[in-house]
């Protein structure tokens, strides 16, 4: 098997009976991630990011098209409960993922809930408040706990699953400076163990750590591959009223001066190395 | 009407085993018509400070006072603090409630009293200024928007009452790169046109540098630093102790002189790094 996820000719249209039939929240997407794979999704508000998310672990199914986990398909009510424990899926808000009043029995509530016998339910808990370094914690209550804290604690919900895959819809975007990077290094660490991720977020920097970018607009799929190929479209991420990293902004601006930037510079660390080289040499 | 707190603290659950000072001996100035930034790592006391500011917390001591009234004075009245001093919630959005945009900015100036004329005036003027129009969106219900025009909603609520002091925590937080500067550029036609005192508390270092005139550093309920954006970015390893970023300019000016890169200057923002670094390589 190649792909773990197969968005195949996916269309998704929300209802709407007082308005005539609108544009398709996601409009003819193909894609496919390969297990082990960090995917990053970007695309300004109301691009389909999210509404395309939701269609990978079946929590709304293709209007057209077909998405299929593990080669199941999300429309196959035989196999939901199987998909949704494949693809797990951690939100914006972590107070609204959160539903009990101890950290440990929030985070047995999935698989309670797959009818796995409490000795591995046990099992389970500790191994995934360890993964996102929460075991100290684990007699807390949640609402004690810093944003960051909160939002991993939601993610081992979903580790305790044993996912192959986790779909993040801006897990980021409600937290401070330190909540985010709590969060994306727990997701480089669940990534390095091999689970799948696909990663929505409006933090370009976050974006330009994963393997793949896609880029997203009214629907459709607008750029695809690795960072580095992704963010040398300046001008074109820009229409989509997007930003980019700020090595590729601060590149794009001295090349408009003449200084022969190198196209494929994404972090800080290459703009130094390349500065510095340059300096020398003239 | 500058705005002077003097030796404010605040302690949470006093005499209670999770008794915490929130605010410890706090004094600064407001200079009217300034754009001030507060920073601090969560749990600094920024939100403290601010629900003072806006009477909604009264300290354990000290004062603040506002055109000379001493708004801790337990017989000030609400109403009139809420007239001088606005508050913008973080995610103001969801507390929005009423049936249409246009009855939803008229709460607060009707609770001020105002005739209904004057507020429908108000009304349209304040979606103006936070760049949407009365026409399209005034009878609609806030809960059809955007996200960023449900922000711009809620913001238009408390500009309606004309605050001399606009306190906006977190203004931009969660939104898209696109409503994310919208809501900038909104804040800085605001400060423009109504000429009041803007207050900003952001964990976007980047915005604060490039919006504010002073900065006020807080952590664990005190006030550590003052100075202008330049003064108080200069203090690079002040502010990673206390376990603050850099706007991203600074942060790449600090790895260029770990290199033995020392630009003159201290950038703030991208187009100064842009200049200095031009400047630097001899190409300008």
């Amino acid at each position: 098997m190649d792909s773990i996820i197969s968005i195949e000719d996916l269309v998704f249209q929300y209802k709407r009976d007082d308005l005539m039939p609108e544009e398709p929240a996601v409009d003819h997407v193909n894609l496919q991630f390969r297990p082990g794979s960090f995917n990053a999704i970007i695309g300004r508000n109301g691009s389909g990011k999210s509404t395309l998310a939701k269609n990978i672990n079946g929590l709304l199914v293709p209007t057209a098209g077909s998405v299929f986990v593990k080669g199941w398909d999300t429309t196959d009510p035989d196999k939901i409960w199987e998909i949704r424990q494949s693809a797990g899926m951690v939100f914006q808000n972590p107070d609204n993922q959160l539903v009990s009043s101890i950290v440990e029995d929030d985070v047995a509530f999935g698989p309670e809930n797959l009818g796995i016998e409490p000795g591995e339910i046990r099992r389970r808990v500790d191994e995934s408040l360890y993964a996102v370094k929460m075991y100290e914690e684990r007699k807390k209550a949640p609402h004690l706990l810093s944003g960051g804290q909160k939002q991993r604690i939601a993610i081992a919900g979903v580790v305790a699953m044993r996912p192959d895959c986790i779909i993040f819809d801006e897990p980021t975007a409600m937290l401070d400076p330190n909540g985010r990077q709590e969060v994306m290094d727990i997701i480089q660490k669940l990534n390095g163990e091999g689970i799948t991720i696909v990663l929505i977020t409006h933090f370009m920097e976050e974006a330009a750590q994963a393997d793949r970018v896609i880029i997203m607009d009214k629907g459709k799929v607008m750029l695809d591959g690795a960072p580095r190929d992704v963010f040398a479209k300046v001008e074109e991420i820009r229409s989509m009223d997007l930003d980019v990293p700020f090595a590729v902004d601060l590149a794009d601006r001295l090349r408009r001066r003449g200084i022969p930037v190198p196209a494929d510079m994404i972090t800080d660390e290459e703009m130094v190395d390349f500065l510095c080289q340059y300096k020398s040499r003239t | 009407m500058p705005i002077q707190v003097k030796n404010l603290t605040h302690i949470y659950s006093e005499g209670m085993p999770y008794q915490t000072v929130a605010l410890e001996d706090i004094s600064f100035e407001l200079a009217d018509g300034s754009f001030v930034g507060i920073i601090g790592h969560t749990g600094s006391g920024k939100s403290t400070l601010i629900q003072h500011l806006n009477g909604l917390l009264k300290p354990k001591s000290g004062n603040i006072l506002v055109d000379g009234l001493d708004i801790t004075d337990p017989s000030v009245k609400l109403r009139d603090i809420r007239q001088t001093i606005g508050l913008v919630f973080q995610y103001p959005e969801y507390q929005l409630f009423e049936e249409t945009v246009e009855k939803d900015i008229a709460f607060g100036p009707l609770n001020l009293g105002l005739s209904e004329e004057e507020t429908a005036e108000r009304v349209k003027e304040a979606l103006e200024l936070v760049g949407l129009s009365y026409e399209e969106i005034g009878q609609r219900s806030p809960f059809d928007l955007s996200g960023g025009q449900k922000r711009r909603v809620a913001i238009a609520g408390v500009i309606a009452m004309r605050p001399k002091v606009l306190i906006l925590d977190e203004p931009t937080a969660g939104l898209d790169p696109k409503a994310h500067k919208d809501i900038l550029r909104l804040i800085r036609t605001v400060h423009r046109e109504e000429r009041n005192t803007i207050l900003l508390v952001s964990h976007n270092m980047g915005d604060i540098a490039a919006m504010t005139d002073k900065v006020l550093v807080m952590h664990k309920g005190r006030m550590v630093m003052e100075g202008t954006p330049r003064e108080v970015f200069s203090k690079t390893e002040q502010l990673i102790v206390m376990g603050l970023e850099l706007p991203p300019s600074s942060k790449f000016t600090e790895s260029l002189k770990c290199r033995g890169i020392d630009l003159a200057g201290l950038p703030l923002t991208i187009e100064e790094a842009e200049r200095e670094i031009a400047g630097w390589i001899g190409k300008q």
